[in-house]
């Protein structure tokens, strides 16, 4: 644990515009709690989130990842806690800093794409005539110049959310909360989303994205926050999140049994003629001497970095089973 | 690029108000929607129109004649000279017989054949006349044909003392009478209008429930400016329907000519009259339409929307009713309590105005349903607010403030010490 301190807006001031405040964070969080009849949908999260980086919002369905995304942008308020958007405690009112691709889809269907992308810049304040314009450009610089004038009801669904992508970045945004941007989206349509949120990042934009797949969190973050049971366990780089776990050891052996056996830590487990288990705190050195000593016979070995996928399977259902157990307590 | 809130709130209404209104006007089913009344108006002029024709045929009455031959030509001068002058309807005169000296007519027997429209038979001669018909018929025609016999036994085409007449253009009696169905006809046009219209702003937040657009535009702009420009362009549409359907009854009006039948001129005059009752239909569907757009936001399905929304119109009819009650006792406590009550004060206020020419009691009227109005969309919007996304404080503006003074000092504890966040600076392994 260390001090924490806070930018030059601290102490409940509000910036201008939003510009200026909260010098190198675009979100801070802290203590946010939520409640839907009675329910605790997010109970007391904290997150910091960077200037310009690529944040990932991780957690398993129902977790509470867009109840915080919600209250963050001030769509909704906590019943607890505070928030900071862009050194802004009042979120909505610098909405014209911001995008917001929401996980339930939404475009109105006999609207063209065009249209439907200057109106979605127009609520955020570009005017009409210069939102079209925009529009078309942006449509076709993502080769759906074909498609501007049709009806949304006319596009497939991987366009008509390409369009309202668009509509969530047309106004230029310094932040951009993507939920769940992935979800419906077949390979090809997921890499051009990749491809688009690297480069929103590279012009010094802020992204924070949800999912539930890990592995685009893997590949576009530097920093994630895991949420599970509306708590946040972990938040941090993806590679503090892999070190989270011990390192595991693969290794084949050409014998079944032996003396050997007894070196092997508790959780080795066999498949076959490989044996899997955590790196031991005392390195690996020990065991490969005792299996030397007792010829099991070492045909390969391997130590292998965890990955986010393992690390959040672990952080995520430990958090769930913490929860659930305090759930039983509470009822108790 | 920062605009004040209530800039931010207009803005953002207006925004949404002119999406919807040109969404909404420009789209094939509005054409359905302009259509819809009129063809009900026509269908049922139309039906009116016919009906009418055939009950003047049919209803029309027949007094049939057997006099001696010599008497039924005085007979029907005098009829056609009177009629206009006879008190209530003056029945067709149908030829039975033409006696000659010593004849006689069964009087009976042509009651009870036959014809449909014969209702009572004129025998004897014009100095004896004989009426022999139904009691009730009897009784109303008996005056009227003494009176005919003795003009055409006469040979004149006026009575024998005809009095002097002064013609004046009204009589209070008239005027209250005439006033009365003028102020029922207007809030009848209101009730029907504020019914048809109101819920269409229902439809339309549903509509955008099932799109999934409403936390697009919850994220981009505040709920309160997302309530206000549903309302706004919904009174909007409605307006354009009002201006289509008004022209177009207009249209049938003239061509119609005296054939319609004519209100008579309200207190305050037409176009007052029509504008009292512009305003006062805005009023009565910002206040329904409120209502309409809080219990929206609360619905989830059409169905839940058709449930939570049949009280408001239990209410309206109520209202309705309630207004009409009092339309024929102004200045009684209970029409003073229609117009002190928001939702049945336009339509108290309508009848008013085409009852009493003061205008004094409109502007009163008026700038309390404007302040009605205010109340009952902020009530509407909060609602709205806390329902449409499950958003919002419980509490007022009082306790926001205390709960943001306390955040501030729960942000001092928290900041002022070190934070629950997991230090990822300082590892996270092992």
């Amino acid at each position: 644990m260390m001090k924490h301190e806070l930018g030059p807006t601290a102490g409940g001031g509000n910036t201008t515009d939003g510009k200026n405040g909260g010098a190198s964070l675009a979100i801070e969080a802290r203590g946010l709690v939520k409640r839907f009849d009675g329910f605790t949908a997010v109970d007391g999260i904290d997150l910091e989130v960077p200037r310009g980086s690529i944040f990932g919002v991780l957690g398993p369905n129902g977790a509470g990842k867009t109840t915080t995304l919600r209250m963050l942008l001030g769509i909704i308020d906590p019943d607890e806690g505070l928030r900071r958007t862009l050194g802004h405690e009042r979120p909505h009112e610098i909405a014209h800093l911001i995008g917001y691709l929401p996980e339930e889809r939404g475009l109105y269907p006999s609207m063209k794409a065009f249209e439907a992308i200057a109106f979605l810049g127009h609520l955020r304040g570009v005017p009409l005539k210069e939102g079209r314009k925009r529009a078309r450009a942006m449509l076709e610089e993502y080769g759906l110049d074909y498609a501007a004038t049709r009806q949304i009801r006319q596009l497939s669904k991987g366009m008509a959310q390409t369009v309202q992508l668009l509509g969530t970045l047309i106004h230029e945004p310094e932040l951009v909360v993507l939920d769940e941007p992935f979800s419906g989206l077949d390979a090809l349509n997921q890499g051009k989303l990749e491809g688009m949120i690297r480069a929103l990042a590279a012009r010094g934009t802020t992204v924070i994205f949800s999912t539930h797949v890990i592995a685009h969190a893997e590949r576009l973050c530097e920093r994630i926050a895991i949420i599970a049971g509306g708590k946040v366990p972990f938040t941090g780089l993806v590679s503090e999140a892999r070190d989270r776990l011990p390192q595991q050891v693969r290794v084949e052996l050409a014998r079944d049994d032996g003396t050997w056996r007894a070196a092997l830590p508790g959780d080795a487990r066999q498949d076959g003629r490989f044996w899997h288990f955590s790196l031991p705190p005392g390195g690996v050195e020990p065991l490969l001497r005792a299996l030397i000593e007792g010829e099991a016979g070492i045909l390969s070995l391997s130590i292998e970095r965890p990955g986010l996928h393992d690390a959040f399977v672990a952080i995520a259902g430990e958090a769930a089973a913490r929860a659930l157990a305090d759930e039983k307590e509470a009822i108790k | 690029m920062t605009r004040t809130p209530r800039f931010r709130i207009l803005g953002s209404a207006w925004v949404v108000a002119r999406r919807d209104f040109v969404a909404v006007t420009l789209s094939k089913t509005f054409v359905f929607f302009l259509l819809g009344p009129l063809f009900m108006i026509l269908v049922s002029g139309l039906a009116g129109g016919i009906g009418a024709q055939v009950r003047q045929g049919m209803d029309r009455p027949q007094l049939g004649v057997a006099l001696p031959a010599g008497e039924i030509a005085p007979l029907f001068a005098a009829h056609e000279a009177m009629q206009d002058q006879l008190a209530g309807p003056v029945p067709e005169l149908v030829v039975l017989a033409r006696l000659a000296p010593g004849e006689s007519f069964d009087a009976k027997a042509a009651l009870g054949e036959n014809r449909p429209r014969l209702a009572a038979v004129f025998t004897g001669t014009l100095a004896t006349p004989r009426l022999t018909g139904t009691e009730e018929r009897v009784g109303q025609w008996q005056g009227m044909v003494a009176t005919l016999s003795a003009a055409a036994r006469e040979g004149v085409d006026t009575p024998a003392v005809a009095p002097a007449t002064e013609i004046v253009a009204n009589s209070a009696a008239k005027l209250e009478r005439g006033r009365l169905a003028t102020a029922q006809a207007g809030q009848m046009v209101l009730f029907l209008l504020t019914m048809l219209l109101a819920g269409m702003v229902l439809s339309n937040l549903v509509e955008e429930k099932g799109n999934k657009i409403i936390e697009v535009l919850a994220a981009a702009i505040p709920l309160d400016a997302l309530f206000l420009g549903k309302l706004f362009a919904m009174l909007a549409v409605s307006l354009v329907g009002i201006a289509v359907w008004f022209s177009v009854g207009a249209a049938v009006v003239m061509a119609g000519g005296s054939a319609l039948p004519v209100l008579p001129v309200p207190a305050v005059g037409w176009p007052l009259f029509l504008a009292l009752g512009l305003v006062y239909f805005a009023m009565a569907y910002l206040l329904l339409g409120s209502l309409f757009l809080s219990i929206g936001s609360m619905a989830a399905t059409v169905r839940e929307v058709q449930t939570m929304s049949m009280p408001v119109t239990m209410l309206q009819l109520l209202v309705f009713f309630f207004a009409s009650y009092t339309v024929a006792q102004p200045g009684s406590t209970m029409e003073l309590l229609a117009v002190a009550v928001p939702f049945s004060s336009p339509f108290a206020m309508l009848a008013r105005a085409a009852q009493s020419a003061a205008l004094w009691p409109h502007l009163a009227a008026l700038a309390w349903q404007a302040l009605c109005v205010f109340a009952i969309i902020r009530i509407g919007s909060t609602v709205f607010r806390r329902s449409v996304m499950k958003s919002g404080s419980s509490r007022g503006r009082a306790a926001k403030r205390h709960w943001l003074a306390r955040g501030k000092a729960e942000k001092r504890r928290w900041f002022g010490r070190s934070t629950l966040v997991i230090d990822t600076r300082a590892g996270l392994a092992g």
